[in-house]
């Protein structure tokens, strides 16, 4: 039956009331869990605040997790859901620059919207960044894209990659994620920080 | 370092499997993930196409994208999700009680150099979100919670690149 606008169970505006309700609660979320301070955010590159590590990897196991489970008991066609593509290349240079970009402004994009929203200015310059950014990318679009398109290697998954199971994969993950969880926990404790 | 003082914030493992449930519901509902940046893009691109639609229809970047995406670059599914984060932030610091006008930054930096950091930052960050196809939420969260091999990838390298380079920057944070 899901994904519910696929099989057209509901429509394309329904579809965008949906995404509303959707952003509330990941916006409500975000700011519950912290992800609205930078402090707490960059914390995790420094050791003394690790919540980004336990709520990004927790989020991404449950929503694994939940939409192997879906499958299983034949409530969600995954192949409709919307894998990312991979271009190697792309992946690999944008993902730096968004690393350098993460800890010289304190936020990602989702959370600087999110801070926005409670009344923080720095997250209100970081977005102007954004913007910025998103500009000279759309502008000299010519002069990177190339690398933009390099190493199309279609939509293929962790599990098809390594050639097992997609649950035995799950299960990897997630001692993987555990373990994470443990350092994090030990360095908090090793690197403690006042808050300001 | 005893008396280490605490906002009060929710359990992080709690709103880890809050989250993970909206990422599921977005999934379940309409077939996709969570995302951020490509709002910006999509305010951007009207922008252009409405007050430059000449340079719009002679540039490369804004014709293949409104070729790709017919209609309203702002009836999209990122902008009204986009706008709910908004909306579900503010009801959160609301009731916790965060709602405040003020630059956040480190006690011993000045609120100017925290500012001009935070724009550099959110220049380089949203150049790389158009590179990488989608920032952290839209290409590594998402991406990974569909186990997509492109996801992962953008994942460790936003990360791996912030620790390697923490050292740097510590002056700002710590």
């Amino acid at each position: 039956m899901a994904p519910l606008i696929v099989n057209e169970i509901i429509s394309p505006d329904t579809n965008l009331l949906i995404a509303l309700l959707i952003g509330i609660g990941f916006g409500f979320v975000l700011e519950s869990s912290g992800f609205s301070s930078s402090r707490k955010l960059a914390g995790m590159f420094y050791g003394y605040d690790t919540t980004v590590l336990k709520v990004f990897f927790t989020a991404a196991i449950t929503a694994m997790v939940g939409m192997l489970f879906f499958s299983l008991f034949g409530w969600m066609d995954l192949s409709y859901i919307y894998v990312n593509p991979t271009y190697l290349t792309s992946a690999m240079v944008g993902g730096t620059v968004m690393g350098v970009g993460f800890i010289v402004g304190g936020f990602c994009p989702g959370t600087a919207f999110c801070a926005l929203s409670i009344g923080k200015l720095d997250a209100l310059a970081f977005v102007g960044g954004l913007v910025l950014g998103i500009i000279i990318f759309t502008e000299g679009y010519p002069l990177w894209e190339d690398m933009y398109k390099a190493d199309f290697m279609g939509t293929p998954t962790m599990n098809e990659l390594l050639d097992i199971p997609r649950g035995v994969f799950a299960l990897g993950m997630i001692l993987v994620a555990f373990a994470m969880f443990w350092v994090g926990e030990w360095a908090e404790k090793k690197f403690p920080r006042e808050e300001y | 370092m005893s008396e280490v003082i605490k906002t009060k914030y929710l359990n992080p493992y709690v709103g880890g499997v809050l989250l993970g449930l909206v990422l599921l519901a977005a999934n379940f509902v309409s077939g996709r993930g969570l995302g951020a940046s490509g709002a910006i893009k999509s305010a951007v691109v009207t922008t252009v196409n409405t007050v430059m639609p000449s340079h719009a229809e002679n540039s490369a970047f804004y014709t293949e994208y409104n070729e790709s995406h017919p209609g309203n670059p702002m009836k999209s599914w990122l902008v009204f999700e986009m706008l709910g984060v908004l909306i579900g932030g503010f009801l959160s610091g609301a009731f916790a009680k965060r709602l405040k006008f003020k630059v956040e930054h480190f006690p011993k930096i000045t609120s100017k150099r925290r500012l001009m950091f935070a724009v550099l930052g959110g220049i380089l960050f949203g150049f790389g979100s158009q590179l990488g196809r989608g920032c952290t939420s839209g290409s590594a969260l998402s991406g990974m919670a569909v186990l997509s091999v492109g996801g992962f990838i953008t994942m460790a390298f936003i990360f791996g690149t912030a620790f390697v380079l923490a050292y740097f920057f510590r002056k700002n944070w710590i």
